[in-house]
């Protein structure tokens, strides 16, 4: 059952009590949920934990909901996977996959942010929920307020992939079309929050739902048997996952769950919005706000919420950023589902190129044990690989015509065996 | 000359419920320093132990971050909207 838990300024360290509220009125920084992990301690156990239900409501004794509440979706508990073909095309040893890309029900990780923070809206009573997003989030917030009955608004950008508005109006969501970038429709997200008394799931819920991130953190944690990697890797929109899963170790250390071992944050983005690799690479300890321009649109945050905090994890873990083109992008989507059999969204692109990119320049050891973050499902953006196929010459329902396309491809094989 | 400038909840608790104020500043610096002069209680909320404007706070002018604009050099211009906005949200 849920520890004691309440909302503190992550600046001042001001404490408030539970409420939909995402800054603080002394400092105006932004607020996290902390918790009493003394009392934790009798709750928060590996038995208890493996007694827990399949998906990350096992660790609900970490996260901000009443004790009584119950979940309605089983999202979380998704496979890590090793991914030895990609690793030894990267020069890896010892690498391995946290497949969000299977997360239910909205196959991304933010089904996990949007589980908590419905919770919370539950709690606080309100009847309609929002989001600003780029697609995943407004999914997740659509699906999970249709199966507890809530209104909802979703403010998305005009540009949004035609998959991810699909996804969020087959529930029946409101989707509101923003002319401008996310950046705006976050904005204007803060001023609706302030005029209606809705739950903004990432503005004024936000100190809730970001909660929901450290499920990765504590599953990647048990999932290797109750110990920490070496490294991970992780994508960075608004910078809430890297920090949060540094958060999730670090509660498991103190509550005694995992050997206290250093881990090393790595951050990854798109070159076209990478205020966060940007600050890292140049030494900054605050980013400064971009306009994207990136295929990989739900990383396209060009002034994130969490910058400074994601620089911190960063920084003091000894880890490092970067950030790849959109052409990387693609090809590491297509890397990654050809060696592993994964098939992610532009995000992932994100991640694996990333990592393929701190292999090669050394800032990752071959034999560590790294996890890189997939965060969302390839079906979502389909558009990026038009054209990366040709379209294919269909033959009769012969076998003899079978059989000499059969030989066609080892011909073509022989040839380029011995080009190389 | 006049802008509008709208304060968020955050402020209000330092500025006796006031939500919205119109201002002749000319600029960014001196908009700052005159909501300072107007709502001394928010003063040594706005500013870091440095004096420095805390950086949380984003203002924008007529939906556009200030910092795209030129920041402090930005020359407000009459019927400018200014937005102010502590630690913005968001996730994707």
């Amino acid at each position: 059952m849920a520890s004691f838990y309440e909302l503190c300024c992550r600046e001042c360290g001001k404490r408030f009590p539970n409420q939909p509220l995402s800054a603080c009125d002394e400092c105006f920084s932004s607020l996290e949920v902390a918790y009493d992990l003394a009392a934790a301690k009798q709750t928060f156990t590996r038995e208890a934990i493996a007694r827990g239900p399949q998906s990350m409501w096992r660790y609900q004794a970490l996260l901000p909901v009443p004790d009584d509440y119950v979940p309605t979706t089983p999202s979380g508990m998704t496979p890590l996977m090793a991914a030895p073909r990609l690793a030894k095309r990267i020069g890896a040893t010892n690498l391995y996959l946290k497949n969000d890309a299977v997360c239910l029900p909205t196959l991304s990780f933010k089904d996990r942010v949007v589980s908590v923070a419905l919770a919370a809206a539950k709690n606080f009573g309100f009847d309609t929920v929002g989001c600003s997003s780029t697609g995943n989030l407004a999914n997740a917030v659509a699906a999970h307020a249709a199966r507890l009955g809530l209104k909802t608004y979703i403010l998305v950008p005009t540009d949004l992939e035609p998959a991810k508005i699909l996804n969020t109006r087959v529930y029946g969501a409101n989707l509101v079309r923003i002319e401008g970038n996310y950046d705006q429709v976050n904005r204007l997200c803060s001023q609706i929050a302030e005029r209606y008394e809705w739950g903004f799931v990432n503005v004024n819920l936000r100190p809730y739902y970001a909660e929901g991130s450290k499920t990765v953190g504590y599953e990647i944690a048990e999932q290797l048997g109750w110990r920490l990697p070496d490294n991970v890797v992780v994508p960075m929109a608004g910078g809430a996952l890297i920090s949060k899963i540094r958060k999730a170790f670090g509660e498991l250390i103190e509550l005694g769950l995992v050997e206290n071992k250093p881990v090393r944050f790595f951050g990854a983005q798109a070159t076209g919005c990478s205020p966060i690799a940007h600050a890292v690479k140049n030494g900054l300890s605050h980013h400064e706000p971009q306009r994207p321009n990136t295929i990989a649109r739900s990383l396209a945050i060009g002034n994130p919420a969490d910058g400074p905090y994601a620089i911190r994890a960063i920084n003091e873990s000894g880890g490092w950023a970067e950030d790849v083109s959109d052409v990387e992008i693609v090809s590491a989507i297509q890397e990654l589902a050809e060696t592993e059999g994964v098939f992610t969204e532009t995000a992932g692109g994100v991640t694996t190129a990333v990592t393929a990119r701190l292999y090669a320049h050394g800032r990752i050891a071959p034999g560590d044990l790294t996890v890189m973050a997939i965060t969302g499902n390839g079906l979502k953006t389909l558009d990026v690989l038009q054209g990366c196929y040709e379209p294919q010459q269909a033959i009769r329902p012969r076998l003899a015509d079978f059989e000499a396309m059969v030989e066609k491809d080892a011909e073509h094989d022989r040839e380029e065996a011995y080009v190389r | 000359m006049s802008v509008k400038v709208v304060l968020p909840n955050a402020f209000q608790k330092h500025t006796n419920g006031t939500r919205e104020i119109h201002s002749a500043a000319q600029n960014l610096p001196q908009l700052i320093t005159e909501i300072e002069t107007s709502f001394p209680a928010l003063k040594p909320h706005l500013r870091d132990n440095d004096g420095k404007v805390r950086r949380f706070i984003n203002f924008y002018v007529n939906e556009e971050d200030i910092r795209f604009l030129g920041n402090d050099e930005y020359a407000f211009k009459d019927g400018d909207e200014v937005l102010v906005i502590p630690s913005i949200a968001g996730g994707c």
